[in-house]
Order: structure tokens, then sequence, then C-alpha cells
């Protein structure tokens, strides 16, 4: 198995360009800073600071102690990006690509959002660097997540509905894409997760690999050992490449990436993209993709917005390829269920997005033995899903 | 074996203007379709290219992104396409060449989509988001059948780039006219004499210029620097806003001819920008 894509951008057979001819000489200026930054120590300096000082990290490495005793006996720990300034782990990236796009020249910075996190983290970044930033989100995202379109417009950006397609993060990145054709010179995108054109999933996993290093060494610290199962969830796929990248070595580690089942893997109505999917290229990359028997893209579905996403990265159709990593797949209701057990037994509110995970450690830790130890990483806070939570509670706020 | 997109290189060595207008199958419906590719070509269309809708066309504005959202609401398949296009063939001798994104064509299977196109009576393929890099295995694949792959060139694209590109081109070379995408514009900004001189440097092939184009005018201004136009939007445009005219196929046909006499030197003068 590589832990690095080939120089075209390929893990195994997924990855590469899709893109436009015209992107094809911005792919390679990035690609050429990225490399001098990669290996520039004023910049992973910079880099190191922003983290510490600004994100506020290491995030700790909880142990969930009432959780654990709940599921059986293996000893559950949680990772909490949650607790990084803006509350999830969508900053780690979004200062990294800020950084280089500055060293770049580019006085202009663009992004896509979902739910809203990845736009308020871009949205961050560009406020305290002082640069233009304009965030691309689907109609029906701004009506769903109307706080975080308020958050994005605090700090300064310029949020632009996108009204075609299903109006949501597909679409946003498509409009993300075309703003960026359009204005090629002056202007940065900053892409939220592990897809897209080479370098680009190459990029967000080194910026969020943060996530696997610090738990490595915080579990190696606090138990002397290496976790048996580490579990994130997967949309595009971000914070589970984060924190499965610095354990792809280490095969007593089992890794599991959690899909978004929604209602029911056998409807229509998920975002399941590795169980259901098949190879495809959307938005510069090929992945495992859902879509129809003549490659038109489908429409998913999760409760989760961070999951809503009809693609993966495409390392991580490379890492199910291997069977490096297992792929699982939570419904909505299970993720709600796990919201709420995550809430009482340890006074967390995690994301929806990640109560995913914590549903797969709900159905992994009661098989396991006293000896195992069990790490969920806790991608984001749940502060933005709790009028949705409510409402699928039957709760009338 | 010939293809029939030699033809394009025929009018540019006899010194005349090709004209390339696009229709987004299935927009209004595939019969439709049909019509509006056989009045293009008696109307003065040398070539035509059929676009084939994608879910997320990120290379395209929004007159054609509506046009692909309307065609495919219809429900039409690739295969109904296909099929619609072999009627045009029966018809007409004009070359044919589909225009969509790297997604259906590998869904499809490559190959299968190769044979499809092929005995569809299609001379080319082009794929927007299909840059050199990724072109291989397709390409392939197409020269099995005697189709091509027609290359974009960016005003971007590095001159080394576009020798790369050139080398491996076939048919006819397509230069987009703006760093944006597809969609009217008001003014072209780019400096397409040096551009398309540049790419001329590196090839014989016909080289035709689109995206943003505004009109008749506009279009006959920007061949005076190549040899072929390819107009899209302007006339989806057209086609969607006649579409309850019942002599809209009269009227498409006088628009294609307009735009063709526009382009035919020994008509008014016009400097390229």
């Amino acid at each position: 198995m590589s832990l690095m894509p080939d120089s075209s951008g390929y893990y195994g057979s997924y990855g590469g360009k899709f893109v436009p001819e015209i992107l094809m000489p911005a792919l390679q200026e990035l690609e050429g800073a990225y490399k001098k930054a990669k290996n520039n120590s004023d910049f992973n300096k910079e880099l190191q600071y922003y983290f510490k000082e600004f994100i506020g990290r290491p995030s700790p490495l909880y142990y969930a102690p009432i959780l654990s005793k709940q599921l059986g006996k293996a000893h559950i720990y949680l990772k909490r990006e949650d607790l990084n300034h803006t509350g999830a782990h969508k900053i780690n990236n979004t200062i990294g690509q800020t950084l280089l796009a500055r060293r770049m020249g580019k006085n202009r910075i663009i992004a896509e959002t979902g739910a809203g996190q990845h736009g308020v983290a871009t949205a961050t970044a560009a406020a305290m660097f002082g640069l233009e930033c304009c965030i691309y989100m689907g109609e029906e995202d701004i009506k769903r997540q109307s706080l975080n379109v308020f958050r994005m417009r605090l700090l300064g950006a310029e949020v632009l509905p996108v009204y075609t397609g299903s109006k949501t993060l597909k679409d946003a990145m498509n409009q993300a894409i075309r703003d960026w054709v359009s204005n090629i010179e002056n202007t940065y995108y900053v892409i939220g997760s592990v897809a897209g054109p080479h370098p680009y999933p190459l990029i967000v996993r080194d910026f969020q690999k943060i996530i696997g290093e610090e738990t490595r060494q915080q579990i190696t610290e606090k138990t002397g050992r290496l976790p048996n199962y580490i579990i994130a969830c997967v949309g595009g796929g971000s914070n589970s490449m984060g924190i499965f990248y610095p354990f792809l070595e280490d095969s007593e580690v089992k890794l599991i990436g959690v899909e978004a089942a929604g209602r029911g893997l056998n409807t229509s109505e998920h975002s399941a993209t590795l169980h259901r999917g098949t190879p495809g290229v959307l938005h510069g990359s090929l992945s495992y993709l859902l879509q129809d028997d003549d490659g038109q893209v489908a429409p998913v579905h999760s409760v989760a917005p961070g999951l809503d996403y009809p693609g993966i990265g495409p390392e991580h159709s490379y890492l199910r390829e291997t069977k490096r990593v297992t792929y699982q797949a939570a419904t909505d209701e299970e993720a709600l269920k796990a919201f709420t057990l995550l809430c009482r037994t340890e006074g967390i509110i995690p994301a929806l997005e990640s109560a995913h995970a914590v549903a797969a450690a709900v159905n992994t830790a009661p098989s396991l033995s006293e000896n195992d130890i069990l790490i969920v990483n806790i991608s984001g806070r749940g502060d933005k899903d709790v009028n949705t939570a409510a409402e699928k509670l039957g709760v009338n706020l | 074996m010939n293809n029939r997109l030699e033809k394009l290189s025929y009018i540019k060595n006899s010194g005349k203007k090709t004209l390339i207008p696009y229709i987004m199958a299935g927009d209004i419906n595939l019969d439709t379709t049909v019509e509006i590719a056989l009045t293009m070509a008696r109307s003065g269309a040398d070539a035509i290219e059929i676009g084939i809708p994608f879910s997320d066309p990120v290379a395209d504005g929004p007159v054609i992104q509506k046009a692909a959202a309307r065609a495919l609401s219809s429900g039409i398949k690739i295969k109904d396409i296909m099929d619609s296009a072999a009627r045009i063939r029966q018809e007409s001798d004009i070359p044919l060449v589909i225009m969509t994104y790297y997604n259906p064509v590998f869904r499809y299977g490559t190959e299968n989509f190769a044979a499809a196109a092929h005995d569809s009576g299609i001379d080319g393929i082009i794929i927007p988001d299909l840059p050199l890099e990724e072109s291989g295995h397709l390409h392939d694949v197409l020269k099995e059948k005697n189709m091509a792959i027609i290359p974009l060139i960016a005003p971007n694209s590095g001159n080394r780039r576009i020798t790369n590109i050139c080398d491996n081109a076939q048919g006819f070379i397509y230069c987009i006219s703006v760093t944006g995408t597809t969609g009217t514009r008001d003014k072209i900004k780019t400096n397409l004499q040096d551009f398309t001189s540049r790419v001329r440097k590196n090839t014989s092939l016909p080289v035709a210029v689109g995206f943003g184009i505004s009109g008749p005018q506009n279009a006959a201004e920007i061949s005076s620097c190549c040899d072929a136009v390819v107009i899209g939007s302007l006339l989806v445009d057209f086609i969607y806003q006649h579409r309850d005219n019942a002599q809209f196929l009269t009227k498409l046909g006088e628009k294609i001819s307009e735009i063709k006499k526009a382009l035919t030197p020994g008509g008014e003068h016009v400097a390229c920008t």
C-alpha cells in the first residue's frame, strides 16, 4: 500500500485532475507552491503558531468513562476536534490553505460550504489574514443553516446563494469551480475536503493529519500503546483522513470510516458513497460516486448536512480497495440516538456528522474486551445542529 | 479512412470560415433536436456540436446549465441521444461532434460510448473536463473507431502545453476565448490575435474559437483571427426564447444564415481584437 499519490495524483486507480484546461496551469502553480511551502521551515513554524495560538491545538484526547462503561468493557477515548476554534476540524485546513494562498500572492479566497462549517472556518481565516472572501452555499442549505450564514457575514465574507441543481453542497462546489475558472489570476479556491483535483486531496489530508499525529502521541502517553480501533465519520472524508493517516502503517490499529445511511441503505435517501456508489468523476477526481447508469449524479440525503455529498475523496476509495480501512454506515436514526447518548453520558453535544462515528462505536464496543482501546473522532460540536435535533426528536423550540 | 471533420480543413484551405453551432440534446425534446440540427445544416452550419447534458456542468454558464437541467428533467438517456444523432446522420453528411463531460462517457464505458457514437455517425468528441493528462485512454479508444478528441486550449495555457496538446490533436483545435465559463460576453478581453497565433505555430489543423460570442458582428470580428467559430449559449438561448413560435425553425435558419453571412470573407471588413 502506498501512502502518497503518484506523480499524476492517483491513489491506486483513484484521483487525477479532471478539470477544464483553464485550471490546469492553476493546479500546477498550486502544486509547485505547496511543495515549496511543505518543506519550508518558516511556513511550518507559522502553521504551528496558528494551530496553537489561534485554533487552540492540541485538542484533548478525552477518556469517556461513562460511555465506556455503558457500552461494555472497552476503553473509549474521544478526540475533541469539537473544541477547536469555530467548533470543528475544518479550521485546520482553512488556516493551512489560507497561509498558502498568502504565499502565492492571492488576495481573494473562495470556498464552497454545505452545513456552513467549512464556510465559517474559511471566512475566519480570511478575516484574520485580511483577505477578500466569497463563500458559495446552496439555497437549500442557506435556509437550513441561517445561523452559519450570519456568522460568515459577521466575519466579513460575502455569502453567495447557489440556485442550480439540488441547491446543496455539490452545486455550491460547481459554482465555486466556475468562479475559480473566471477569476484565476487573483483567486485561491479553498476546497474543504479531501476531494477535488490533485493536489487538493493531498493538501487537505496534510493539513488535517495533525489530528492523527496528536492522537498517536496522546494515546501513547496515556496508555503506553496504540489503540485497537479508530472510528471517524466520512462525507468527503477530511476528518477521517486526518485521524487515519498517521496510523495507516500500523496494521494492528483497525480503522473504521462511517458513512451516512440516511433513511436506510436500501432506500434512495442516503449518502453512503462507498456502500452504494460506483466509480465516477465529479469535481475533478475519479473516485466512488452516487450516480445513475448514465453517469448523472444522484440526489443524496443525510440528517447531517456535512455528510450530504454524493462523492468521496479518492484516497478513501483506495483505502477501501486495499481493505486498510473498513467502511460502515449509520442511519439518521442511529446517529440521533448516538447524539443524545453522548450528550447524556459525557456532557458533550457532538455534531450530527460526528454522531455517526459515535453510532458505529455503539455497535462496535460491546463485542470488545477490557484490553481494547477505541478512539472516536468527535470532528465537530453540535451547536449548529440543535434545531435539527429538536425537530427530529419531536421537540418544539 | 476519412473522418468527416476533414471537411473543416478543406474549408480552411479554401480561405473560408467555418460555423459550428451547438445544440443541447433534448432541450425541448429529441425530435426537435433532430429538426434543429437539420435546419442548421441546411442554413449554413459547417459542423454541429451536440451537447449531452450532465448534472454538474462546471465549465458552463447559466444558459447551458439551465438547458442541461431542462433536458435531464425529461428523463432522456444517452442511448436516446445517440439514436437522434443517427437520425440526423441519415439525412445529412454534416460533421457531428459530441460535447459532454467525462463522467457520462466514463460511466457508459469508454469502449461502449465510442462504439455507440461511431454507429450513430459521430465524428469527434469534446470533453471540457478531460485535460490532455487524463485523455490518453479515451484517445486510444476513439482512434480505433476513427473518431477525434477535439482538445480545448485556454488563453492561459503555456506554450509548452499548447505544443503538447496540438501534437495529439485531430479534427480541429478549440480555443476558449475567455478565462471563464460558456456564455455570451459584452466584451472579450483576451488578445485573440496573439492567442490564436500561438496555437497556429503548433498545428496546421483548423483553429476554432468559442465561448462568449455575442452575435453575428462579434462572430465576424473573431473569425478574422481563426478558421472557425463555435456558437453555443447565444443559440441555445435563441431556441429557448422562440420555442413556442410556430415559425421557430424558420427563424433559427435565418439566424444561422445571418451569422454565416457575417463570417464570409468579402463581407464587411472587421479587425480582430
